[in-house]
Parts: C-alpha cells; structure tokens; sequence
C-alpha cells in the first residue's frame, strides 16, 4: 500500500562550524557560518525514504520554514529522494508553536499517514515541536525513535527501515531510546515519530538525484496563508557562551585524589 | 562575470567533499601502503554518481558541465589522488566515444556504464611513445570486418581491471600522426594480456599496467571515427580532461596546505607554536595563494569548454601552472612538518608523493609548455 510521509528539514548551523556570539549578545555572528540541513531532520528524511522503498512507493513531502535559503536544505531532501518540497516563507524569530502550528494546517492540507520530525534542531535543541504537533492533531507520537541493530549491521547496510509499519497502516511499532536503554512502543497511525541519532545512517544526495532535484516542485505558502500567528512568543534578551572550562589538574596518587574530592570538590 | 559557485554546482561538490572526508580519506593511507585497488570504494562512488560523470543524458549519463566535474575532481583529489585517477579513469576512456562515436556506437559503448559497475581504460601511451604520441607502433591491419591489433600500451591506469578498453593504435606507424585511430576492446579478447600491476612512487592506490596485443581481433564497428582521426580525437581528450588533471593538482595541495595550518598551530618550538614565525607563515601564504590561482585558472579552462571555446592554451596553463604548484606545495607542507613530515606515520608525504605524478601523466610539464608556447608562437 503507497505510503504518504511529511518530513522537515530545518535550516541549521554546520556542527562543524565555531559559533560566536555577536558583541552586543543579541545573537550569533552568521557571517561566513556554513548551514545544513538539521541531522536529525536528515535521519527523518531517511527513514521516510526507506519506508516507502518498503511498501511499494508513495510520497515523501518535506517542509521547512524560513526565508528563500531553506531552499538549500529542501533541495538536498529532494536530492536524497523527496518527493516533494513545501516552503513556509518566513522571515525573522519562529517560535515552537508557529512550526508546529504550520505542520499542523500542511498536514490537514497534505493528509500524509505518518509525520517524521527530528527529536531536536542542533541550534536550540528545543525538543517540543513533534510533541505539539501529536497533541494538536489528535495522532498518536513516539519520541526519540532509534533501533536495536548497530549501525554496521547489515539492516542499516541492506537500508532496511527501523520503523515497524503494520501492512494495513493501521499500527507503527517504534523502538524508542529512553534513559534505562530501549523501549520499545506501538502506536496507532496516523502517528508523529521523532527521530534519535541511532536511527540510521542518511544517504548521501547522489550526482544524479541532485541533476534531478531541480526539476521538483517547491510549494511556497506563509504563515498567514495558513492561517498561524507568525509572531514570535519568545524574545531572546541576552546571549551568552558558556563559560570556557578551566584547565584541569595531576595528582600524584590516589590518596591526593580522594582528599581533593573531600576538601574541594565535596563530591564525597 | 561571476565567480560564485551555483547552488546546483555547491550541492555537488558538497557530495563529493563528504564522500572524500568520509569514505576516501580514511582508507588512502591503506591503499597507499598496499597498493591494492579500492575497488569497492571507486563502486561506491558510481553509485553516487561521482564518475562516469561525462555521459550524454540521451545515453542514461547525467552529462555533467565541465565546471561541475572539474569541483568534483578537486574533492576526490583532496580525499586521496590516487583513488581519484582510477576514478577519473572511466571520463578519460569514455570520452573519445563520447566525442567522436556515432549515435550507435555511444548506445552500445556508454549506456552499459550507467546500468552497471563497469571500468574503462584509456590506452595510448606505449612503451616507446610518451610524449612522441606520434611514434605510437602498435598497429591494426585491417582483414575484412575487423581489424588485428598488434602491439603494447603501457601505464595503462585500470588496465588489470576494465571492461573495456579505448585504445589507440596505427595503420602504419610511418603515417605518424596521421595513421592513427581509435578502437574499443571489449573484455579480453583472444591474444590480449595484461601485465603486472607497477610498483609506484605515489598515486599508489590507482591501478597501473601494461596491455599486450598479440593478433587480437577487434570488429570494424568498434573504430570510433575514421581511419586517420585518431591523432585529434586523442588531443580533443586530453583537452577535454585536463581540466581535472589539474584540479586533481588543486585537491592534493589543498590537503597538503589544511595538513600543514592544523600541524603549524599546535607544534611548539621555542616555546611558542611554529604558525608563529614568519618563515613558517611565508611558506603557507604562498600555498593558499597559489593553490587558489591555480582553482581559478583551471575553472576558467572548464568554463571555456562549457562555452564552446578551444581551451587547448588556457588548459595547458592549468595543467602547466596547477601541477608544478602542487609539487612545491606538498615539498613546502613537508617542510613544515619537519622530521615528521617525512615520516610515513604522517599525511604529507604521501601527498609529495602523488604531487610528483601529476607533474608527468596527461601531458607532462615540459608538454604543457611546449603546447603553450606553441600555441602563442604559431601563425605570423
């Protein structure tokens, strides 16, 4: 049965790039800052392409939100694969609930059977959007989706999914990294997966689908054509980096330590 | 005029500069060592697309502009140029089919290497014909539907493992230039040998032999062009691959360069880091320098092809400029690194290593200069 899967793919910073903070601490210096594609989007994006791959094709639609230079990590989806590309137009601050609340009116619109987010973007690894979104919509959610198998076991090889659809669409099963290990849940569709970084490996965009990813679709909306408040309910006040760590020490035996961790640490 | 990279040629090479940072770079200190063909990583790069990347889209390629293939060609390099030249490899044999094949034989001799994992050898330079590619001896007699190809092909890049072969040959070695054409070998024809792999200075990972023919019948289709054209299909080629020869050049230097920044800012002497001194410094700046004249020129070489221009001078400039550049640049960055630069344990020599050979393929030095200087002297 043809599967249908919205994906997102935010526009972040490299992590590779060094991150400065503006000298009036109101925001980061962008100037010669390299963005990608969020690797946890990216790990969506996969993971939708896999499951159609599985159940005889269907539609991957991948969204993002931000002024025209999304369109750079829209084009690596469909690179990868996507079938589709959906553009919210926005310029300046989003909040949460305006990225949840645009996926929510694209999904009324595209009526997809399965959402896939990341858990997080790396910029400020919020984790609230995929939450917001299942609640508003009525779908079942299972966060922070991983599986059992490494990543150089030959499932990932052979690029087999980690999500468990039922045949029918009916039910999805999601192992889910907790704090104790894994868990493993089973959710009725139409459902909202977060995706962890275990979930698998992101193909790379191959020469011909990037040739080919410029003849597909990108549809342009805006929050207000989608009828969501795009103002911003958070102001960022102050931006700071976190202090610079000090310089650790030798001791010259275990006693010395263990005196250290009683007189100074008080960690004993 | 305009010198930025398009967002369709930035997505390219982000591709290939992820598969050289993840799948070349960590495995071409091994190859080097061995000198076994990797050929399982050249496989993942023709899944991506990263070669055959000249193949008409009417014949299933994807028909990449010269400018595109040239930014890939310098991440491959910068993930390791020995990989790069078996890579590349592929182009340079498919490209006189390509140019001169008819519509047939490009159906017969390209679509394949779209459907499957195949590889192809370019086979002109013998034994006793380098440089002179004119005294090339090794000869087809035609008999009826094909021809007998006698003779020897010699640092035959991929020979031990191609499917197919574009090899150059002549009616009659006393015809010099004008005797020569181009036929493809198919597999391994009755009477065609291959010899053992050469023990190379660098570039270690690419495969390198010679090709004997001794009575191999080829079919009187698989002559692509006439009798005779041989000569200029084999420098439209090397016109149309020099290009990334000398972006390989600007790949390897850029390695050498990035080596040389992160190890001048740690090693400390005189109590403070070597990035410090000035005659460190010196070296350094004239390694970015030139490494990015050489980017430059060398884009302009590729672009003049995309327009439709003879880009015989301005290639062999490139080529000329971006190879000898590349030698000193990796001498400099081993330099740098002192003792240990010279050490095996560390990345720059193997990098001097490969520099030295992307002085003498395609073309050496001294034939980019006499190419030049007779392109600038000719006519008057």
């Amino acid at each position: 049965m043809p599967i249908k899967i919205l994906v997102t793919a935010k526009r972040v910073e490299d992590y590779e790039s060094k991150i400065k903070v503006n000298a009036q601490g109101t925001g980061i210096v962008q100037e010669g800052l390299k963005y990608k594609i969020n690797p946890f989007d990216e790990i969506g994006v996969e993971e939708a392409l896999r499951l159609v791959a599985k159940h005889g094709g269907g539609e991957v639609v991948v969204v993002s939100i931000g002024t025209k230079d999304v369109h750079e990590q829209l084009r690596h989806a469909l690179a990868m694969g996507a079938t589709k590309a959906i553009w919210v137009n926005h310029t300046g601050p989003l909040d949460q609930m305006t990225v949840a609340g645009c996926l929510q009116k694209l999904i009324e619109k595209e009526k997809p059977h399965l959402a896939i987010l990341g858990k997080q973007s790396i910029d400020d690894d919020q984790n609230q959007v995929g939450q917001y979104l299942a609640e508003w919509l009525g779908w079942s959610q299972a966060t922070f989706a991983s599986k059992e198998e490494s990543l150089e076991s030959e499932a990932e090889k052979t690029k087999q999914p980690a999500l468990k659809l039922a045949a029918d669409l009916s039910t999805i099963t999601v192992v889910r990294e907790v704090d104790g290990g894994l868990e493993t849940v089973e959710c009725t569709m139409p459902c909202v997966v977060t995706t962890d970084l275990r979930l698998n490996q992101p193909r790379y965009a191959s020469l011909p689908g990037i040739m080919k990813a410029k003849s597909k679709p990108i549809e342009e909306h805006t929050p207000a054509s989608l009828g969501v408040d795009g103002a911003s309910k958070i102001a960022v006040t102050k931006m700071e980096l976190p202090p610079a760590r000090k310089a650790g020490i030798k001791v010259p035996d275990v006693a010395a330590l263990v005196d250290k961790l009683k007189t100074e640490a008080k960690a004993l | 005029m305009n010198f930025d990279l398009t967002d369709d040629l930035k997505a390219l090479q982000e591709t290939a500069r992820k598969f050289g940072r993840e799948v070349m770079r960590p495995k071409a200190a091994h190859y080097d060592e061995t000198g076994h063909f990797p050929k399982e990583i050249i496989q993942q790069a023709w899944e991506l697309g990263l070669i055959n990347m000249t193949i008409p889209q009417a014949n299933g390629g994807i028909e990449l502009s010269h400018l595109a293939q040239a930014v890939v060609a310098e991440e491959l390099a910068w993930g390791c140029s020995g990989m790069a030249t078996s890579m590349i490899a592929n182009d340079l044999a498919l490209l006189p089919i390509v140019l001169a094949g008819t519509p047939e034989q490009k159906e017969k001799f390209l679509r394949p290497f779209t459907e499957k994992f195949l590889l192809a050898s370019f086979g002109l330079t013998e034994p006793g014909a380098g440089s002179d590619v004119a005294g090339m001896r090794c000869t087809a007699r035609r008999e009826g539907d094909h021809y007998v190809l006698n003779g020897q092909k010699q640092w035959i890049t991929n020979g031990e493992y191609a499917d197919q072969y574009s090899i150059f040959c002549t009616t009659d070695p006393a015809k010099k230039h004008k005797g020569i054409m181009c036929l493809v070998v198919q597999g391994r024809p009755k009477g065609f040998t291959v010899g053992k792999h050469e023990n190379k200075m660098g570039q270690r990972a690419s495969n390198t032999v010679t090709l004997t023919f001794e009575d191999v019948k080829v079919p009187v289709e698989n002559r692509i062009g006439q009798e005779g054209e041989g000569f200029l299909i084999a420098m439209n080629t090397l016109d149309n691959s020099r290009p990334l020869t000398a972006m390989f050049a600007v790949g390897n230097a850029r390695a050498a360069m990035e080596h040389a920044i992160d190890y001048a800012k740690q090693r400390q002497q005189f109590g403070k880091p070597i990035a410090d001194f000035q005659g460190i410094q010196f070296l350094i700046a004239d390694m970015a320098a030139e490494t990015h004249a050489a980017r430059l020129l060398t884009y302009q070489s590729a672009w003049m092809l995309d327009a439709g221009q003879r880009n015989t001078l301005v290639s062999s400039y490139a080529k000329r400029f971006a190879a000898d550049m590349a030698m000193k640049a990796t001498t400099d960055a081993v330099q740098i690194f002192g003792g240990y630069g010279y050490s095996k344990e560390y990345p720059v020599e193997k990098l001097m290593r490969d520099a030295k050979l992307i002085q003498i393929y395609e073309g050496t030095s001294q034939v980019q200069r006499l190419v030049i200087a007779r392109e600038l002297l000719k006519g008057s």
